[in-house]
């Protein structure tokens, strides 16, 4: 019944020996303790269980942990260097693109999977990345001002 | 100022035990405040409050203060805004403030957090409090330096000589090696808040760098050793009870342990996934005596039912004032039931020990889930203890906290810790949710456009944003309540959504106002501007004109701009919504959306802007899309695959303006915001396109619908609405406008 499965957590290599067909979402939260990621509907549809799998945005209560086996996975809690903030989480701060903070780490990494791909999105851009990220507060115009300033000092921390 | 009553007991904890947990340092405490018994909460939910003294503020030995409140923080920013306040009365950094909420044990009692009371009541409370803590440091400090306490004052945390800075004693150094007790009795005391500096100082949430690294807990985030994971069976709706189980595929599972204590029955594990599995594999079957009603039945059978009645209000003479109107407009007004939907599901990890029930939950009211715990358990109040951790969302439906009574049960049945993390489809299901309601109007004008006459019936929303708010002489504002013995309307619990039901009050009277300003052929600004007296409303309204740079127009002007207007929480609000309607699909997309408010002092502006952008953003929800679909008890929508909610796609430009009322008490701010949205959305539809909206959400079939009625209307050359007094009601030819067939009167 258990497996040993081999991936990258938050850059470091990783061996779990595991139900393969446990859900990612309660293997990082229960085995790993990496409560950042949420959950909040379990069928994909409002994106706070959000991580990146070889930095694409994926919803972890949808795959079984099985399917991380040789890919690297980045939660909420391994996107800064210890004290240092990711620039999507400072302009998170800056721009106070927040408010109960729960649908956050899931907007926070689909943001940066965003940015990714497209490192000088519009802003109809950013709300498309976004839009199936939900968020019950209404931080939305503040959390795309957000991507909108990480993406420029991301930009602008490259020298492009 | 002190008193030298020494009592035995702080709520919950022995006085002394609370005194030697915090460690040394100065404890403040502080009699029960009238403010808090005086607000206006609902009569079940008070609670007497203690004759004890509550701890509220700590001051330890390395300066640090602590606030201990029984007020909760969901995303509100109060956890930023009552720190502000207290740095502010006690002249301290603000990083030296420490806040210590909703936690029975710690805190002093509060009723709950909701109705957007925490600045408003608490507040001026806190505030009083915090000047006589301060006038008890300056004393100590007094006879520390030797100095007399008015020649002292405090600023930054030391109490100093006047104009002799060197001279001075931080509170760090009055409460090092100290274990003090001091007990003030306070009575809040009209202020001076022109002279506030931390006050009014916008300020981002306190709490963001644990929420943006994840590092927040929220209660499903909490473990204790030898934790249990529960899955509750449900039954498929609301009063449908269990006839017989099977359990034995569920108890096949390694690892799985199924509970049962009557209909009550639950598998723990301490492995969630496992738990999932074991749930679904519970085979059971139910008998159904369910209400014979619908979503698309159910404002008919609103109309049909009886109901409990009481006038509101009523001024001048209602007999006589038809006879003094031009035209008169009767319209039907509905709003159907929603889910708060926030994003954290209710959530509780209960643990007993020793016959001590501890209980963390997701929740806005923690003492109204202690009281729930010790009614439900036969224990006393010192032996229940609710925590609350970071709250993810509430909007109202986190006041009742069912799920903390789940948790503790399968806790004293397991003998281990047990969380119960409900599913969203439980969150859908156990909600309580904002009740379907009616309003009829019937409303008169005379022949100058003066509105003179205002006949408002309330089924079901209750009172809250139903005053009459303009300047009318004769008005009769009448509510009608379930009454469960004659007829049951709603077929599961119902409850407070954003504030609540004056969404459903502002939809209405906004319209009607509107329907009447372009009867009488004038602006809509100009019309509601002539008809009031109340100077704030006057003043909101000119504020969010001049902010969106408004032109007066006749509407429809085909435009798509709409207004409303009203108050909530004791702050005044005005909307301008601008839309773009897509006749040929019905779709509607808000484009702009302005708001001003005047909300007294604002004491955080940037956290009361926040909230204002938050109502707006939720605001478009029940505008546009927000509706539960049901049959009898069954609950349809039961995830976010088809409840939908706000988006990205949906933001229209947001604009807010916050009045400059510095030298006004503070007033609430979390939820005014959104009660306008709907109105001012409908009003710029109807200036769009002609077409009239009298149901919330307006979905692009309703959209299509109303533009086809009201194109209809225009080829019989049936432009303006309203009537003649003397017709029959209702049946001129042709203007039955509202909708095809107009329903049946109710029964009272």
């Amino acid at each position: 019944m258990e497996e040993t499965i081999r991936f990258k957590l938050n850059g470091r290599d990783t061996e779990l020996v595991n139900d393969p067909n446990q859900i990612l979402l309660w293997v990082l939260r229960n085995h790993f303790g990496l409560t950042g990621t949420k959950f909040g509907c379990g069928i994909g549809f409002c994106g706070s269980c959000t991580v990146l799998i070889d930095n694409e945005p994926v919803r972890s209560c949808m795959i079984p942990v099985s399917d991380v086996a040789g890919k690297s996975v980045v939660t909420i809690e391994g996107l800064g260097e210890g004290e240092e903030l990711h620039p999507v989480q400072q302009a998170f701060i800056d721009h106070d693109a927040l408010q109960c903070g729960f649908c956050t780490p899931g907007m926070i990494v689909t943001a940066v999977g965003l940015l990714g791909k497209n490192p000088s999105p519009t802003r109809d851009e950013i709300a498309a990345g976004l839009e199936e990220n939900l968020c019950r507060c209404g931080a939305h115009t503040r959390i795309i001002d957000a991507v909108e300033d990480a993406a420029v000092k991301i930009r602008g921390g490259k020298g492009k | 100022m002190t008193t030298g009553k020494n009592p035995s007991s702080v709520r919950g904890m022995k006085r002394r035990s609370f005194v030697k947990a915090l460690g040394g340092g100065i404890v403040l405490f502080f009699a029960p405040w009238s403010a808090l018994d005086l607000m206006a909460l609902p009569a079940e939910q008070r609670r007497t409050l203690t004759k004890d003294y509550n701890a509220f503020l700590h001051i330890a030995e390395d300066g640090t203060v602590s606030c201990f409140t029984g007020k909760i923080e969901m995303g509100q920013g109060i956890i930023t805004s009552l720190a502000q306040m207290m740095a502010e009365e006690l002249n301290i950094p603000l990083k030296s403030v420490r806040m210590v909420m909703g936690d029975t044990e710690l805190c002093p009692w509060d009723a709950g957090t909701w109705g957007s009371l925490t600045t408003r009541a608490f507040g001026p409370a806190m505030r009083a409090a915090l000047a006589e803590a301060r006038a008890v440091l300056t004393e100590m400090a007094s006879e520390k330096l030797g100095i007399e306490a008015g020649r002292l004052e405090v600023i930054d945390g030391k109490v100093a000589e006047k104009g002799n800075p060197s001279v001075s004693v931080s509170y760090a150094e009055l409460a090092k090696g100290k274990k003090l007790e001091r007990y003030l009795d306070v009575k809040p005391l009209p202020e001076d808040y022109r002279e506030y500096t931390i006050v009014g100082r916008p300020l981002k949430h306190s709490d963001a760098f644990d929420k943006v690294t994840g590092r927040a807990k929220y209660t499903g985030d909490l473990v204790l050793p030898g934790m249990l994971h529960a899955r509750i069976l449900r039954p498929p709706s609301h009063g449908a009870r269990l006839v017989s189980v099977d359990l034995s595929a569920a108890q096949a599972i390694e690892g799985v342990k199924v509970l049962r204590d009557g209909d009550f029955i639950a598998v723990v594990s301490e492995n969630r996934d496992l738990a999932d599995l074991a749930v679904v594999r519970i085979n059971a079957e139910y008998s159904f005596d369910e209400l014979n009603v619908s979503d698309s039945t159910i404002f008919e059978y609103i109309t049909r039912g009886e109901y409990r009645e009481n006038t509101v209000t009523e001024a001048g003479d209602m007999m006589a004032a038809p006879q003094q109107c031009d035209r008169l407009f009767e319209h039907e007004y509905h709003d159907p039931y929603l889910a708060h939907a926030p994003i954290e599901p209710h959530t509780a990890l209960a643990r007993w020990e020793d016959g001590k029930l501890t209980v963390w939950a997701s929740t806005q009211s923690p003492f109204g889930l202690q009281d729930t715990l010790v009614r439900e358990f036969g224990t006393s109040l010192e032996n229940v203890r609710v925590i609350t951790p970071h709250v993810g969302g509430g909007f109202g439906g986190k006041s009742p906290s069912q799920q903390g009574v789940e948790a503790a049960r399968l806790a004293r049945m397991t003998g281990r810790p047990v969380m119960v993390a409900w599913t969203r489809e439980e969150e859908f299901m156990y909600d309580s949710f904002h009740p379907a309601s009616v309003i009829r109007v019937k409303s008169g004008l005379d022949k100058e456009g003066k509105i003179m006459m205002w006949d408002y019936n309330i089924f079901l929303a209750g009172t809250r944003g139903s005053e009459a708010t303009y300047d009318i002489p004769n008005v009769k504002i009448t509510n009608y309540r379930e009454d469960r013995t004659k007829y049951r309307v709603h077929p599961f619990a119902t409850g407070a959504w954003r504030a609540p039901n004056n969404n459903t009050n502002t939809f209405a009277r906004e319209t009607q106002i509107d329907i009447m300003a372009a009867a009488a052929g004038n602006d809509p600004l100009e019309f509601r501007l002539r008809n009031l007296k109340d100077e704030k409303m006057i003043a909101v309204l000119k504020a969010v004109a001049d902010r969106f740079g408004y032109i007066p127009g006749k509407t429809p002007s085909g435009r798509g701009i709409g207004i409303s207007c009203g108050t909530d929480a004791g702050t005044w609000v005005a909307h301008i919504a601008e839309v773009k309607v897509d006749t040929t699909t019905g779709k509607v997309k808000v484009v702009r959306l302005t708001c001003a408010q005047d909300m007294g002092l604002c004491v955080n502006p940037q956290g009361a802007l926040l909230q204002m952008e938050g109502c707006l953003t939720m605001g478009l929800g029940y505008t546009l899309a927000e509706e539960l679909r049901f049959e009898g008890g069954n609950i349809k929508d039961r995830n976010f695959d088809s409840y939908d909610i706000p988006r990205f796609s949906w933001l229209p430009k947001l604009e807010c303006v916050i009045m400059d009322r510095q030298d006004q008490p503070p007033q609430g701010g979390g939820e005014p915001a959104i009660i306008g949205v709907g109105a001012a959305v409908g009003n710029a539809i109807f200036d769009a396109t002609g077409a009239r909206l009298f149901r919330v959400p307006f979905t692009p079939e309703r959209v299509l619908k109303a533009i086809a009625v009201s194109e209809g209307l225009r080829s019989e050359g049936l432009m303006s609405e309203g009537h003649k007094p003397e017709s029959p009601e209702g049946q001129v030819k042709g203007r039955r406008l509202k909708r095809p067939k107009r329903q049946k009167r109710m029964t009272n």
